[in-house]
């Protein structure tokens, strides 16, 4: 058993090198701990988030850092350069001093974690069980986002880089192998996936806009994604309409050539607010007749309803008003409620494949310092024993002994190498492994160059 | 007459149902490629089965209700694993494979213990004629469960609420697609066996029995599933109504298949 064995996790993870601690600490605020008001405030653009933390790193208060933030959260991940666990209380005050807000207004809002739970938290984040719209694909993405930046910038190390890429492949397992993600949680998303249940694909299909909503932007967005092929917008006001159009990509309609407008597509979106319904039965039995009875999907999200509840039985017109929506995404939030047990199941196990990776990061590098300290002793010793002696038999005899330390260094340090990839799976020696630093004298790095 | 491979086909059936109600409730690849491998094995291990009893008793395995039943649920399992590839949708099998192993069980369960062959039931032209009408049942079984999914998936459209299948099931136009395709195979079979059917018959008695009640009812099947294509694509009748059609045609089909084998025609008695 060689104890360099157990610097693989190092070399195969990461770029950079190990110094000797690898505490995760995290502060940040999401959409439960904070309001929107605050949220917008600590939001960090692309930019800001690589500049935060190269300064977080060149200050020394983080020897890594990643900045995660989106809508529903601003996150600051780092590994902690300092002694005590005070990192934490550090990232606050910076938080406090880049967004300009005083610490007071910060307090109570923002959440603190560090080792166990700050890995924890992450792998929850990616798994969406975090998310505002449980088990939401979105924050994948955002993640890995982030993370690539600041591995570009050179913010990450081996132990970021490590913690991020196990957080991206616990979302992408977490989705795979439960149903957390597998049905629509928004009422955009429900509505496109209906029309998708009678068509099967969407691409190259007309879709109607009727009015503007920024639900209907929504679902034109989940439709535009799927490869929509013609989309026309009718609005009362047509420069409205036309500015729409424009947004969307579409063709701009005017109010008047409506139920024209019903000849053709096959799926109907209706944003309208009024009191009285923009569709009346009598229009969409029209427009069947002139369709020849083709499928048209309607969805109405308007409130009250655009389209005349009398239209439902139309044969071939399938009707959605914002309450069929709206009974759908709650049926699937309580769906994927039941999932988060079997998500908690995996993220569960991947903390503790971190646990036992980060363990054994700890342990290359407690071995490699105490050889370090043993063989620096031995140079001394040596150096003082054979001080001046130019003779052969004195180099013969130096070399003699140097041989005979070296063996017995690597013999001390054989059983503790393996001492720690036995508690390596026991998961938690790393507390375990601070005292054994503070016993053996061999402090942090900085420490182990100047010994 | 059972064997060893009649067992082991219902077995492998029923590993592939397993694997297709897992890929229905998780869509997952792996699932999704197991129940069809299982069921790629179990059609084989079927037709080894079949093959086998052919051997026994030297002559087509289907001139007995065993044989024209395990021929049956072979033939759905085949039409079912062609449709499967043909338009890579998977969630119907865990409806289709259960019909395969019942018909299955059922031939093994009732299967006769010695056969009482008929001399004149020998050739290959007879062979066809059978092969191919069993593979137009086939067809037209499988397209009437797509039907039924059909109407099921609208109701629930039209009503609003969807369960876990819903997501899982082809979408309605897919749907009525896969039917066509059945449709189409089955009634390309039924005519081709009914002609294999007149064939043999004028070569062994040099005349055509079209007063067989058998082959005025199979006319009137192919009527049926002709007008069912007709009106498929006619978008007043498109959906539903034509799904509705499709299924009911089913219903002439079983009508054919059992009164009308069992009370008005002895050529076509596989009782």
């Amino acid at each position: 058993m060689s104890p360099d064995s157990i610097t693989d996790p190092v070399s195969r993870h990461g770029e950079g090198e190990f110094r000797g601690r690898s505490e995760i600490a995290l502060i940040g605020c999401n959409h439960i701990s904070a309001p929107v008001e605050l949220r917008e405030r600590v939001a960090f653009t692309p930019q800001q988030a690589l500049r935060a933390a190269r300064e977080l790193c060149e200050s020394g208060i983080l020897e890594e850092a990643v900045v995660v933030s989106t809508c529903n959260r601003s996150e600051l991940y780092g590994v902690s350069g300092t002694e005590g666990g005070s990192a934490p209380l550090e990232l606050l005050s910076y938080f406090g001093e880049f967004h300009k807000i005083p610490l007071r207004e910060l307090d109570g809002r923002m959440y603190q974690r560090v080792g166990v739970q700050a890995v924890r938290h992450l792998f929850r984040v990616t798994s969406g069980l975090d998310s505002m719209l449980l088990g939401e694909a979105e924050i994948l993405g955002q993640v890995r986002e982030a993370y690539n930046r600041a591995l570009e910038n050179g913010s990450t190390g081996p132990v970021l880089n490590r913690l991020f890429q196990s957080a991206l492949e616990v979302g992408k397992r977490v989705r795979s192998e439960t149903e957390i993600g597998a049905r629509p949680m928004s009422v955009a998303v429900a509505g496109v996936k209906l029309a998708e249940r009678i068509f099967g694909e969407l691409k190259g299909r007309i879709a109607v806009i009727v009015g503007a909503g920024t639900v209907a932007e929504q679902v034109v967005e989940h439709l535009r994604l799927r490869g929509i092929g013609e989309l026309r917008v009718v609005n009362r006001s047509f420069s409205r309409a036309q500015e729409l159009a424009l947004r969307m990509g579409g063709q701009a309609v005017e109010w008047s050539a409506l139920s024209a407008t019903l000849d053709q597509p096959d799926i109907l979106v209706t944003s309208v607010s009024g009191a009285e319904p923009v569709l009346t039965r009598a229009m969409l039995e029209r427009a069947m007749l002139v369709r020849s009875g083709r499928a048209i999907c309607v969805i109405d999200l308007g409130v009250p309803r655009n389209v005349e509840p009398q239209a439902e039985g139309i044969y071939n017109a399938y009707l959605f008003n914002i309450d069929h929506l709206g009974e759908i995404v709650e049926q699937n939030r309580k769906a994927r409620e039941a999932e988060i047990p079997r998500a908690e199941v995996i993220v569960d196990e991947h903390v503790n494949k971190f646990l036992g990776w980060q363990a054994s990061l700890e342990g290359a590098s407690l071995i490699s310092a105490l050889r370090s300290r043993l063989n620096a002793e031995r140079d001394s010793l040596l150096a003082a024993r054979f001080n001046g002696s130019q003779s052969s038999a004195a180099a013969a005899q130096r070399e003699q002994f140097e041989e005979f330390a070296r063996e017995l260094i690597e013999r001390i340090v054989q059983l503790p190498a393996g001492r720690l990839r036995e508690r390596r799976k026991l998961k938690r020696p790393i507390e375990g492994l601070v005292g054994l630093r503070e016993l053996f004298g061999l402090g942090a790095a900085d420490d182990e160059e100047g010994s | 007459m059972t064997n060893g491979m009649d067992i082991l086909a219902i077995g492998l059936y029923g590993v592939s149902f397993v694997f297709y109600v897992l890929n229905l409730y998780r869509e997952r690849s792996w699932s999704g490629r197991l129940a069809t491998v299982a069921l790629l094995l179990g059609i084989a291990a079927h037709y080894y089965a079949l093959l086998e009893r052919s051997r026994v008793i030297h002559a087509i395995p289907y001139d007995d209700l065993y044989g024209s039943m395990s021929l049956f649920a072979w033939l759905l399992a085949v039409t079912y694993l062609g449709l499967e590839t043909y338009h890579r949708k998977r969630a119907v099998g865990s409806l289709v494979v259960p019909f395969v192993i019942l018909w299955l069980l059922v031939a093994v369960i009732v299967a006769p213990s010695s056969v009482q062959h008929d001399p004149s039931a020998n050739g290959a032209l007879f062979a066809l004629h059978i092969t191919v009408g069993i593979l137009a049942y086939a067809a037209f079984g499988i397209s009437f469960l797509l039907s039924v999914i059909f109407l099921v998936q609208n109701r629930i459209l039209r009503g609003g609420r969807p369960g876990l299948a819903f997501w899982r099931f082809p979408a309605l136009e897919v749907l009525e697609r896969m039917s066509r395709s059945s449709v189409w195979v089955g009634l390309m079979a039924l005519a081709a066996s009914t002609g294999l059917g007149f064939a043999w018959e004028h070569q062994l008695t040099g005349h055509f029995a079209i007063a067989d009640p058998k082959v005025w009812i199979t006319l009137f099947v192919l009527a049926a599933y002709a007008t069912y294509l007709r009106i498929v694509r006619t978008p007043t009748w498109r959906g539903s109504r034509a799904a509705l059609v499709c299924a009911c045609n089913f219903l002439i089909v079983l009508f054919s298949y059992t009164i009308v084998n069992l009370y008005f025609t002895s050529f076509h008695r596989f009782f």
